[in-house]
């Protein structure tokens, strides 16, 4: 009995790791994939779903949800908060775009080879490290009329007690300025990265036939930039659209939600004191999606594209 | 090179740049240089206007002792540290292997799945914000530390898988196939062969992924509520509604939360630039 246990065991394994053998090659990949997909799959994948159906229904989160059908969107279109909101989020994303314009100037100005230069951009690209929560506090009290750093510079120009972050017309401006902050950071290292790997044949090439200055740049260097344009569209249209936390720091969307966007509506509908709206919040948040999916697809697209380039 | 070498320009640019230089660099760091004067001050120079002025009396010292003291920061900086680090290690290990996988063979969807990971890192949280508090609520980890890793975990899988992928298959294939051919398991290659030669983007992806999760203050909101786990970045939000005006102290413990992630930069900052703009100089 012993010794049949003791020859049957080495047969067992052995043929066990042959079934291995042959099949690891296909059962790796898999093994490797599920962790990653169970997760996202869970965290990611599915919510989306059950935040689209959530919006078809009255839900506070605790009581049974009733089913309404689209009533929540039908109520967003009478909604004037949400007009307001939606009317900021086109605001960030005009004004934001200004990262590009000033990041690139900034690179242009920097890439040079002077002494101490890599500190000097490292300092440049601080802010973008910094928590925007942070930024966001250190902005508030920079815009205080009385106490902030900004008070000296206003009762230079005439504007005392001019608090901005309380004014309807300009506290939206206030936050972007905040925003921009780091956001020119980060496109300025993105073009400090492009301007890096422009080819320095074309550039000579161009001088050789007289091009200078600005026509060179638009037509030489610009086009070289292009790689590098995209990455800084596509993170400038996000962070835009995304923009939450230096709202819920400077202004919790006041003064009378003025500075409300989509993605601050929504959280303060669904999760704080004006109510558990779970249903209604998750309406506004498939508005949001709707708008980021069309930039997100765009993006695939073009990565779809390259994809197809480099097979 | 572009813009022309400023060496090779004349003695007036480039003095006037070597003057510029310094200029702007002051005026773009005001905000921050504002706060570390101000975390440097007294309540009473605040108070009477001396905001920009040489301080009267140096209390960098007793601002931040204050805010230690007084406050419960040295907790939130711990909870921090507890929420950043596991996400970092989390997210980087989910992501060398769906990386690997999606980078390194061809299977039927692969570039769909490849898509739907990258699409998923740009959605807007909102979308996610009422499921995944449910989810959290019913496994029992709301207000738990625990809770928002697991969170973070899965949401930063979508980009660092992106990136992983990318880097990996910018190696070169004859290696796993010469390693195929003597026999080597599809594990051995991936951890013998494919993940040597991932350390820098590992490095890149942990100083990014890092910064990002300590600086995160949305889902801090939503999943955490006690002091208990709260994070800096919430945790300095509370404080700052307790310090009313007190801006001397709101400065330093803004510099005390800021801390960490710029060390961080400080430290790699070639594999965090790197990180960044991966995507931007190649195509």
């Amino acid at each position: 009995m012993a010794k049949t246990a003791a020859t049957a065991m080495p047969e067992y394994t052995r043929r066990q790791s042959s079934w291995w053998r042959r099949n690891q090659a296909r059962v790796t990949p898999v093994l490797f994939l599920i962790p990653g997909i169970v997760f996202f799959s869970l965290y990611v994948l599915f919510p989306i779903f059950q935040s689209l159906a959530i919006s078809l229904y009255e839900w506070d989160g605790l009581s049974p949800a009733i089913y309404i059908g689209f009533a929540n969107y039908v109520e967003l279109l009478d909604d004037e908060q949400f007009y307001t909101a939606l009317w900021n989020n086109v605001r960030w994303l005009v004004t934001f775009m200004l990262a590009l314009p000033i990041g690139l100037a900034l690179a242009l100005f920097l890439n040079q080879k002077v002494f101490g230069i890599r500190a000097v951009k490292s300092m440049f690209f601080f802010p973008f490290v910094i928590s925007q929560a942070v930024i966001g506090l250190i902005f508030t009290w920079f815009y205080e009329p009385n106490y902030g750093l900004i008070a000296p510079l206003l009762n230079l120009v005439g504007l005392e007690g001019w608090a901005i972050l309380a004014d309807e017309d300009w506290a939206t401006y206030g936050i972007i300025v905040a925003g921009l902050y780091p956001q020119i950071a980060y496109c300025m290292i993105l073009y400090l990265t492009g301007l890096n790997n422009i080819s320095s044949d074309l550039i000579e090439a161009g001088r050789m036939d007289g091009a200078k200055g600005f026509s060179m740049f638009w037509n030489i260097v610009l086009p070289q930039l292009k790689p590098a344009t995209f990455i800084a569209v596509i993170v400038t249209v996000i962070g835009a659209l995304r923009s939450f936390d230096m709202i819920a720091i400077m202004t919790q969307g006041g003064p009378w939600g003025s500075t409300n966007v989509l993605a601050y509506f929504m959280f303060e509908t669904a999760l704080s004191e004006y109510g558990y709206r779970m249903g209604y919040g998750s309406a506004i948040a498939a508005v949001l999606f709707t708008i980021m999916l069309v930039y997100i697809l765009f993006f695939i697209w073009r990565m779809y594209l390259d994809e197809k380039r480099g097979l | 090179m572009f813009p022309t070498p400023i060496e090779k320009a004349g003695p007036f640019s480039r003095n006037t740049y070597r003057i510029a230089l310094p200029i702007l660099l002051v005026i773009w760091l005001i905000p921050l240089i504002g706060v570390m004067m101000t975390a440097m001050r007294g309540a009473g120079d605040i108070s009477n206007g001396n905001l920009w002025g040489v301080p009267s009396s140096w209390e960098f010292g007793n601002n931040i002792w204050d805010v230690f003291e007084n406050t419960p920061m040295l907790q939130f900086m711990l909870n921090s540290v507890r929420i950043t680090i596991p996400t970092t290690i989390g997210a980087v290990a989910l992501s060398c292997m769906t990386g690997f996988t999606l980078a390194a063979y061809k299977f039927k969807g692969n570039l769909a799945l490849f898509f739907i990971f990258v699409a998923g890192n740009f959605i807007p949280f909102q979308i996610l914000m009422i499921p995944v508090r449910d989810l959290t609520f019913n496994m029992g980890l709301y207000d738990t530390v625990t809770g928002l890793i697991l969170f973070h975990v899965a949401f930063q899988t979508g980009f660092c898988t992106l990136f992983m992928r990318n880097f990996i298959r910018a190696l070169p294939y004859e290696l796993l196939e010469a390693a195929r051919i003597d026999g080597a398991s599809e594990f051995k290659i991936f951890w013998k062969i494919v993940l040597p030669l991932t350390r820098p983007a590992i490095a890149a992806l942990c100083v990014l992924i890092f910064t990002f999760i300590w600086n995160d203050y949305f889902w801090a909101t939503v999943l955490i509520q006690g002091q208990h786990a709260m994070p800096v970045t919430t945790g300095l939000k509370t404080l700052n509604g307790q310090w009313i005006s007190a801006y001397h102290l709101v400065s330093a413990g803004s510099l005390v939360a800021a801390l960490p992630p710029v060390l961080m930069f400080f430290m790699m900052q070639k594999h965090f630039i790197a990180g960044l703009t991966l995507g931007a100089s190649k195509g």
